[in-house]
């Protein structure tokens, strides 16, 4: 029996309940996060630093635009068929 | 000195011996290079050694101070780490290559005058493309030959600088250089174009993703960690850097979003890497240099580690490294995973891994000198970062959709040396002071305060939430099979159409000459030079004959022997001679 040749076999992310436990654990941490921000003394250089959940709206915001720019900015500018060079 | 050798000769002549060594003991001989090398660099002394007099310079093999000396432990590693990764690799072009190129790296770092400085330099070149060729397949030649090409250019610029400034200078000393006039421009462009600046930046994305799976790991190592290394010795505090390090960091942000090939998203993600120790060597206070630098260590683990996990899948997936083929490998790669993962937390500066003790200080230092929009820039590109590096390259290829692929795990020598990449990502995030001993200038940063960690942490996490919710909302791009042009668009595209504009000009050229010289002017001149002798002498002969009352048949007669004597060049002596004076006297009056 080999199991890793199997198709059948379920591994740990296949798992509903894992997925569970994972999705339930990254929100409680993302809630901490949010909250840790009012019990630290920040240490700031700029003032923008100083707003509430910089760290995470700028992370956020910053991610979605990237990737959303990439997506409908940059791609219909530079993509091209794979045999573009040949 | 005698017990010691410069670090260079061990590799390279080291390197050169592999072919004669057959069997079992190969790899045995090859591991064993970089351990004797590494206990021949703990001996020597700080100082200046191996000074050979060189006409009337001194040739200096041995610079050997804080600066260099990190960079030759690094290299050492490294290049243990990449042999112990290749050693299943039977190939002898590929392991004399990968030896070589250690070498000469090792050759430039050490280097203390700028003759054997360039030439170790266009050893990399030289030595590097056999790693990119031994891939043997088209767009491995293709890729190697435009590398070929391209390093060519930003060699003969350095060499060109180096000229004008020894010229200048009197002295051949490699040292602090600055930005000042054209020789040292020429010799900033030269490490630029190594150094994967934005424009000079194609040679690497589009060579590194062709090279063989091991090459790419020396690749990756060498290269710009020796141009790095160039600027910090010869531009530290030049202002461009600064601007030329933050754009270096932002622009392959978005290129890695949207590519399909995982190791040229790395390829992106080592220019973006790179950005920010050019940006660190510009700032150039000593918590910069000192941040570029062990950046610039930490880089050379991770990003390895990155490209050994993408090679391990490759090696296990008969060369498969597209998002759209792979997915859902951590199934029956779980060891490979783990150090993908470990190498994606380093480079993503997650507390306690590599990069969160290195990259900070280049940011603090930029934050220092008040360099606000640098430091924003900085903060967006490690976002972007995040998205790459730390979730694309595990997400695509360890588990996203199932690609129903059950590839074995990774052979155990390529574990082995994925697991002490990975675990000094770990250390040296873990317990950063014994990097920090080794930094060229004394370390004051404390990287573990409270609110970095929880700054960086929310970053990390709500980067993360972005990538979930975009993913689940299907607004992430899509993976497509794609070519995404680049800056190398202006020669690949280019060089077609210079192709077209000689083949006009120049053919054109020759068809016009064909005909008009070969076709016309020639048969002109013949007949010409055939009929001109007849036209003088019947022009002076004909009024001459007719006075003296030759006439009728007579004339008609005369003219018909003078025509078939000139034809046949039977005339007599004396014509010909009055010809020729006449036709001298012509040429003296028209000149």
């Amino acid at each position: 029996m080999k199991p890793e040749n199997s198709e059948d076999k379920k591994y740990f992310f296949d798992k509903p309940a894992s997925m569970k436990i994972l999705a339930w654990s990254f929100l409680l941490s993302l809630v901490l996060l949010l909250a840790l921000e009012f019990f630290i003394h920040k240490h700031t250089y700029f003032p923008s630093e100083e707003w509430p959940e910089f760290y995470c709206v700028f992370a956020f915001v910053g991610f979605v635009a990237l990737v959303l720019s990439a997506k409908y900015i940059l791609r219909p500018l530079v993509k091209r068929r794979e045999d573009y060079y040949d | 000195m005698t017990e010691v050798l410069p670090p260079a000769a061990i590799f390279i002549i080291g390197g050169l011996l592999v072919p004669l060594i057959k069997g079992k003991w190969k790899s045995a001989y090859m591991l064993l290079i970089p351990v004797v090398g590494f206990i021949n660099l703990i001996n020597i002394p700080e100082g200046t050694h191996w000074v050979v007099e060189f006409m009337e310079y001194d040739l200096i093999f041995g610079k050997v101070d804080r600066l260099s000396l990190l960079f030759g432990y690094i290299f050492h590693l490294i290049s243990f780490i990449a042999i112990l990764y290749a050693i299943h690799v039977k190939d002898d072009v590929q392991n004399v290559a990968g030896l070589v190129y250690a070498g000469s790296a090792l050759g430039v770092v050490f280097a203390g005058d700028l003759f054997s400085f360039f030439v170790f330099w266009e050893m990399l070149t030289v030595a590097s493309i056999f790693l990119i060729w031994a891939r043997r397949t088209k767009a491995a030649q293709g890729a190697g030959y435009r590398y070929l090409l391209v390093h060519a250019a930003g060699g003969l610029c350095l060499l060109a600088g180096i000229v004008l400034y020894v010229n200048q200078t009197g002295s051949i000393e490699f040292g602090y250089i600055g930005l000042n006039g054209l020789a040292t421009l020429l010799i900033f462009l030269g490490f630029g174009l190594n150094c994967a600046w934005p424009l000079l930046h194609p040679w690497l994305t589009d060579a590194y993703p062709e090279a063989t799976i091991t090459g790419t790991v020396f690749l990756s190592a060498f290269t710009t960690k020796c141009a790095v290394y160039a600027l910090a010795r010869a531009f530290p505090g030049t202002e461009a850097l600064i601007w030329i390090g933050a754009i270096m960091t932002a622009f392959p942000i978005f290129y890695a979003v949207i590519e399909n090939n995982l190791r040229r998203v790395l390829s992106y993600s080592l220019i973006n890497q790179v950005g920010f120790m050019v940006c660190g060597i510009g700032i150039g206070t000593q918590m910069a240099i000192n941040g570029a630098v062990s950046h610039a260590v930490n880089d050379i683990l991770f990003k390895a580690l990155l490209f050994m996990s993408m090679g391990a899948v490759m090696y296990r997936n008969n060369n498969k490294i597209n998002c759209t083929a792979l997915g859902g490998l951590y199934r029956t790669m779980p060891l490979t995973c783990i150090c993908c993962i470990i190498g994606a937390a380093s480079i993503s500066a997650v507390p306690l891994f590599s990069g969160f003790v290195s990259k900070s200080m280049v940011m603090s230092a930029a934050a220092d000198g008040h360099m606000q929009i640098i430091w924003f820039i900085l903060l967006f590109a490690s976002v972007g970062v995040l998205e790459h590096a730390g979730i694309k390259i595990p997400f695509f290829a360890f588990f996203g959709h199932d690609s129903r692929l059950r590839p074995k795990e990774a052979p155990l020598h390529m574990l082995l040396a994925m697991g002490i990449a990975a675990f000094f990502c770990i250390f040296n995030g873990s317990f950063p002071s014994y990097l920090y001993s080794l930094l060229p200038y004394p370390v004051e940063y404390v990287p573990y305060t409270v609110p970095h960690v929880v700054g960086q942490t929310q970053l990390i996490f709500f980067a993360a939430l972005a990538f979930i919710l975009l993913t689940l909302s299907g607004m992430s791009p899509a993976e497509m099979r794609a070519v995404n042009v680049d800056a190398d668009w202006f020669y690949r595209k280019g060089s077609g159409l210079f192709y077209r504009v000689m083949d006009i000009s120049m053919n054109g050229l020759t068809r016009v000459a064909d005909r008009v010289i070969v076709g016309e002017l020639t048969g002109s001149i013949c007949r010409i030079s055939q009929r001109w002798p007849e036209v003088l002498c019947l022009g002076i002969m004909i009024p001459l004959w007719s006075i003296t009352g030759v006439k009728g048949k007579e004339l008609e007669g005369k003219i018909e022997r003078t025509r078939v004597a000139l034809q046949t060049h039977t005339s007599p002596i004396g014509i010909s001679a009055a010809i020729a004076t006449i036709f001298l006297v012509l040429i003296y009056l028209l000149m």
